[in-house]
């Protein structure tokens, strides 16, 4: 067997795919389309193409690569943004580099950089506030990024900027907030969902309260999931017993990394630092109400937006990219246009392309091999 | 991003800005552990623990067998030298 034998727990592995076939079965009786099952988070989506999750599934289950890759997500106009002031002669710009080959409109920050603005790599934003240290005289931006995962890192960073009174540090804010977006997920009439794999380390910092609305109000199960192959049929599967029980709640599989309640010290500095904005755009998704945090007044002074006088402004993804169409789970990553051709990761058009998150990205690296071996792998994986 | 990396942690760096030193694959940096240390309970408890580091913060203590999991998973999916080689230049 090519990946189960591969897994933590291959007999676990094959009693669970035994499992999610016979409930898939029983629950596919007089239905006219898939179970289709969200995983938000991009690392999910990640882990099910390099382990050929989709492939070992029976065809009555559909997963649905949802919008959790925050790169993936970034707008153009955004990215124009940081160019611009990363163009600035007095600027570091710091960032992760995932986000380096994001395309903007006009340019990417590795072009930019290429061309001579001062762009740096970093590894965690405190590696950004050093660098404010050590260079008194440039002005530090940090380009943060990412959902409630990576955002107590950077309100942690932003603290201890003010405490150490850094005036030559700033903060070019793109975090986005995940509860919003499922929101949007469920209230869009493209999506037709059954149920969600919640994410496992946005989880581990907000807890499992805040998805309650998702179970009592849409009716739909959750189950928080971790990221290792067994986790993700594991979670799959708690999902489908609930659906064949008719029930709809919140269930934690990730519990060895997940409390309850979350992570208070990372939930306070959250709370301190960031406020919700009126709404923030995505790339293939449009603006979505209360999904992005900026700087609260009390560390105004952190906001490059408001230090270098960004203006937004909205600019339309190319007309040949369907990000927005594959991020919605409307069209599968090979079925867009310019897939694998006009868009490759090492020409990324649309930024589904740029990250390992990212679907077609993970799509192109490890698609083709999973095609040619489906059935096999499938024969291998049931018997 | 999202999928943090497990390390080790050394030694206490600063007790009052929360900053041990993890070992991750071989590679040692700063961490901050601000968001595992529990109040009132000396860092030094810390040392030996598995934690989960996402971008320079440990976020969750962990036992040793998750975090071989964990380091097995990221290998997998490519993303161990991509951690390790961003943590060396944020380092530097």
């Amino acid at each position: 067997m090519k990946y189960v034998d591969e897994f933590r727990d291959p007999e676990k592995a094959k009693v669970l795919i035994n499992e999610i076939n016979e409930i898939a079965e029983r629950l596919s009786v007089g239905r006219t389309r898939p179970i289709r099952i969200m995983e938000v988070c991009g690392g999910h989506t990640h882990s099910i193409f390099r382990y050929g999750i989709e492939n070992i599934l029976p065809k009555s289950i559909e997963l649905i690569h949802g919008p959790g890759c925050p790169v993936c997500v970034l707008p153009m106009g955004r990215v124009d943004d940081c160019v611009k002031i990363a163009e600035r002669p007095e600027v570091i710009f710091t960032t992760f580099g995932d986000a380096m080959r994001v395309p903007g409109s006009k340019k990417s920050l590795l072009v930019a950089k290429a061309e001579g603005a001062d762009v740096r790599m970093v590894y965690s934003p405190m590696d950004a506030l050093s660098l404010a240290r050590k260079n008194p005289d440039r002005e530090v931006v940090f380009f943060g990024l990412g959902f409630e995962t990576t955002m107590p890192s950077t309100a942690l960073t932003v603290l201890q900027a003010k405490k150490e009174g850094i005036t030559n540090f700033s903060l070019f804010c793109n975090h986005i907030t995940i509860i919003p977006t499922v929101k949007a997920v469920l209230d869009s009439p493209d999506m037709q969902l059954e149920g969600f794999l919640g994410p496992g380390h946005v989880s581990m910092v907000i807890g499992n309260a805040p998805y309650a609305f998702i179970a009592e109000h849409y009716k739909k199960p959750l189950v928080v999931a971790g990221f290792e192959p067994l986790d993700i049929l594991q979670s799959l599967w708690m999902v489908l017993k609930q659906l064949e029980a008719g029930e709809a709640k919140v269930e934690n599989q990730y519990n060895r990394i997940v409390p309850e309640g979350g992570n208070d010290v990372a939930l306070e500095a959250i709370s301190k630092v960031f406020r919700l904005r009126e709404f923030f755009e995505w790339r293939g998704l449009g603006s979505i109400d209360h999904s992005g945090v900026q700087l609260t007044d009390e560390y105004l002074d952190y906001d490059a937006e408001t230090k270098f006088s960004i203006k937004s402004i909205s600019v339309a993804d190319p007309m040949s990219c369907q990000c927005g169409e594959v991020l919605k789970g409307v069209i599968k990553p090979w079925e867009c246009k310019v897939f694998g051709k006009a868009c490759t990761p090492e020409v990324p058009l649309g930024a589904l392309m740029v990250s390992s998150e990212g679907a077609c990205a993970a799509y192109y690296q490890y698609g083709g091999i999973e095609i040619d071996n489906e059935e096999e792998i499938v024969e291998e994986a049931v018997s | 991003m999202c999928l943090g990396i497990p390390g080790k942690i050394v030694s206490i760096v600063d007790v009052e800005q929360q900053l041990g030193l993890v070992d991750v694959g071989g590679i040692q940096r700063e961490v901050s552990l601000s968001c595992v240390a529990e109040e009132g309970q000396p860092l030094e408890k810390y040392i030996d623990e598995w934690v989960l580091v996402h971008v320079g913060f440990a976020m969750s203590v962990i036992d040793e067998n998750e975090a071989q999991a964990t380091l097995a998973v990221l290998t997998e999916l490519g993303e161990m030298q991509q951690e390790l080689q961003a943590m060396q230049q944020g380092a530097s």
